[in-house]
């Protein structure tokens, strides 16, 4: 068996709609992979020039609020922008949340995510890792 | 996870998991399946989400699930709940993202026979005016003080702008207009969104089809309808697009607060909910409105469309190629409904989940053809099987609170589906069964293939043998326009 990475992704079976379980050291990351475990679901492909970059600033609430509020960002770009990201810059201050995100306009994407759900969202510490599932309504 | 042992069999078509089940649930909940179909629906949460939902304050009655139930996050897709008012709750996330996710249905004169080698052209055209697919936008382009109009009057304003009859309003739910839709309670966001939405099919299991009106089991409802066999009939299946979306999203969000206000224990987050007389609740209603008025408009511009499609390809053909609607109708809903609560009239809010409303004969909200029969329910099939057209029974009112099935229903992961569904094999596949498939993505058609589903007859075979709905036409798909 090949020994799971430090941080990662992968989806779990759900009838009808999309599962992730997202795994990393710290919560910058779990952010990160969320978002491209994400874009991964979607079948997102980015053309190759020119890169752009956004701001996302957020109000720090709690962890598992914080992790949709950002994942609802990015969705909302995807769609009044037609952008996708991956390079991820993400900061925690306080109470803010600063993240600047870059990547390009879409190639193509292939499916449509409604809304990032509450639904058994749980930020959790096993071991050295965090680990959170998170609920797509697709 | 709840085994089929906690279940109580009431008769062949109803099963209940009592009250006892679980302390924290207010209301028992009461399962239309046959023995078979719940095999299949205990293999996933439904039946859990089910016991959650039963624990939300002022629940009268029993949460209701429907044979096509399946897993959702929260919720049950295929749940009915009903709150009482004026304190009893209402939760954002047991309408759905989707809110007025729901289907319409336009009758025709044109005979199948007459028109099948124009099939792939008609298919082609409403393919290429009625947009469809991820991110696709609209012909139309609103502007904010527009939308605003839309979220307030719904297909009315489509009315008013050339894109639909009074004969469409009137054979709609509501008449294509939600009263009390209040646009202040929507975000900035919601709106921009909302935009250049309006007209569009979306992706996922939303779609076009045409449709053969295969056989009748109810002639004198189908008549009243228009549905003649062998004739084409269109379904449009769709909702409330990204506006809808991001007002559920807003308000979900907005209640994991309102729960706490309220001291609200719930065991599930996505189920958070807030009083209907509370600020928080009528607030979230009178947003929701806005999405269900403008999910209704949406349809009603696609069936424009459609119906221009129709000219496009077969004028001159066929002596008559009008669309004539049948109905339209939403099956993801808060209504504000009167039902009969422990031998009384009771004022209740009804949310339906995939659940479509079903009232029977006599309601006076139905449009005056419509009464002697009971409400048209339309249930889409899942491309390569049969859709159907029921009606409401005054069973339904007595033990649904006047709700019935939605569709087939999905027994398969997304993911199963696509590991052991080719895309472009599938479009063959039907292709050969003399379906033309229009698919933006062949991943997303793989997703959405026949085999995902449950069997839409044996779902449709149990309401009627529950006695929640009535037969009176089954309808076969010819052509398929998918996002």
């Amino acid at each position: 068996m090949q020994p799971q990475s430090l941080s990662g992704y992968r989806e779990l079976p759900h009838t009808a709609d999309w599962e992730l379980e997202v795994w990393a050291p710290d919560l910058a990351t779990l952010f990160e992979q969320a978002a491209r475990g994400m874009y991964h679901l979607c079948e997102a492909i980015l053309v190759s020039h020119p890169r752009i970059t956004r701001g996302i600033e957020l109000i720090i609430i709690e962890p598992e609020i914080l992790l949709i509020d950002f994942l609802t960002e990015l969705i909302f770009l995807t769609e009044s922008e037609g952008l996708a990201f991956d390079e991820f810059n993400l900061k925690f201050e306080s109470n803010r949340f600063i993240a600047d995100v870059t990547g390009a306009k879409l190639e193509s994407l292939s499916k449509e995510i409604k809304a990032v759900t509450y639904h058994n969202i749980n930020i959790r510490e096993t071991g050295s890792e965090l680990k959170a599932n998170i609920v797509f309504d697709v | 996870m709840v085994r089929l042992q906690d279940l109580q069999q009431i008769n062949r078509f109803e099963w209940e998991i009592p009250k006892s089940y679980r302390e924290d649930m207010r209301v028992a909940v009461r399962i239309f399946a046959t023995r078979q179909l719940l095999e299949e629906i205990k293999d996933d949460k439904s039946l859990e989400q089910a016991t959650n939902a039963a624990t939300l304050p002022g629940l009268v009655g029993r949460v209701v699930v429907m044979p096509d139930v399946h897993q959702g996050y929260g919720f049950p897709i295929g749940g009915v709940a009903a709150t009482r008012l004026p304190h009893g709750v209402i939760s954002p996330g047991a309408i759905g993202y989707d809110i007025n996710c729901g289907v319409r249905l336009l009758a025709s004169q044109i005979e199948f026979e007459a028109v099948k080698k124009d099939l792939s052209d008609l298919a082609d055209s409403l393919n290429r005016l009625c947009p469809s697919g991820v991110g696709k936008k609209g012909h139309l382009r609103l502007k904010i003080g527009e939308l605003e109009k839309v979220c307030k009057d719904g297909s009315r304003w489509t009315l008013q702008h050339g894109y639909a009859t009074e004969a469409d309003l009137r054979r709609t739910e509501e008449k294509g207009r939600l009263v009390g839709a209040d646009p202040t309670k929507i975000s900035k966001r919601a709106k921009e969104r909302g935009r250049p939405q309006l007209g569009t099919l979306g992706a996922g299991n939303h779609f076009i089809e045409v449709d053969v009106v295969d056989q009748i089991f109810h002639q004198d409802a189908a008549q009243v309808m228009g549905l003649i066999e062998g004739n084409l009939v269109v379904m449009i299946h769709c909702g409330s697009r990204g506006f809808g979306h991001q007002i559920c999203t807003d308000y979900v969000r907005e209640f994991q607060a309102a729960v706490k206000r309220y001291s609200i224990q719930l065991p599930d987050r996505e189920l958070v909910c807030a009083p209907l007389d509370s600020p928080e609740g009528q607030a979230y209603l009178g947003a929701m409105r806005c999405a269900a008025n403008y999910a209704f408009a949406n349809r009603q511009v696609l069936a424009h469309f459609a119906r221009q499609a129709f000219e496009e390809t077969l004028a001159g053909k066929v002596p008559h190629w009008h669309l004539h609607q049948v109905y339209d109708i939403a099956h993801n809903m808060g209504k504000i409904e009167t039902h009969e609560v422990d031998g009384k009239l009771t004022e209740v809010c009804v949310h339906r989940k995939g659940a479509t409303r079903a009232f029977g004969p006599g309601f006076q909200g139905l449009p005056q053809e419509y009464r002697s029969i009971g409400q048209p329910v339309l249930v889409p099939g899942s491309m390569g099987t049969a859709s159907w057209v029921l009606v409401g029974t005054p069973e339904s009112m007595k033990r649904s609170f006047g709700s019935t099935c939605h569709g087939a229903g999905r027994t398969m992961s997304r993911r199963k589906a696509k590991k052991t569904v080719w895309g472009e094999d599938l479009r063959k596949e039907l292709q050969a069964q003399g379906i033309h498939i229009r698919a933006g993505s062949m991943a997303g058609l793989a997703e959405e293939a026949p085999q995902a589903y449950k069997d839409v007859d044996a779902v449709v075979e149990t309401v009627a043998g529950a006695g929640i709905a009535r037969k009176v036409a089954r309808l076969r798909p010819v052509a398929v326009i998918k996002g």
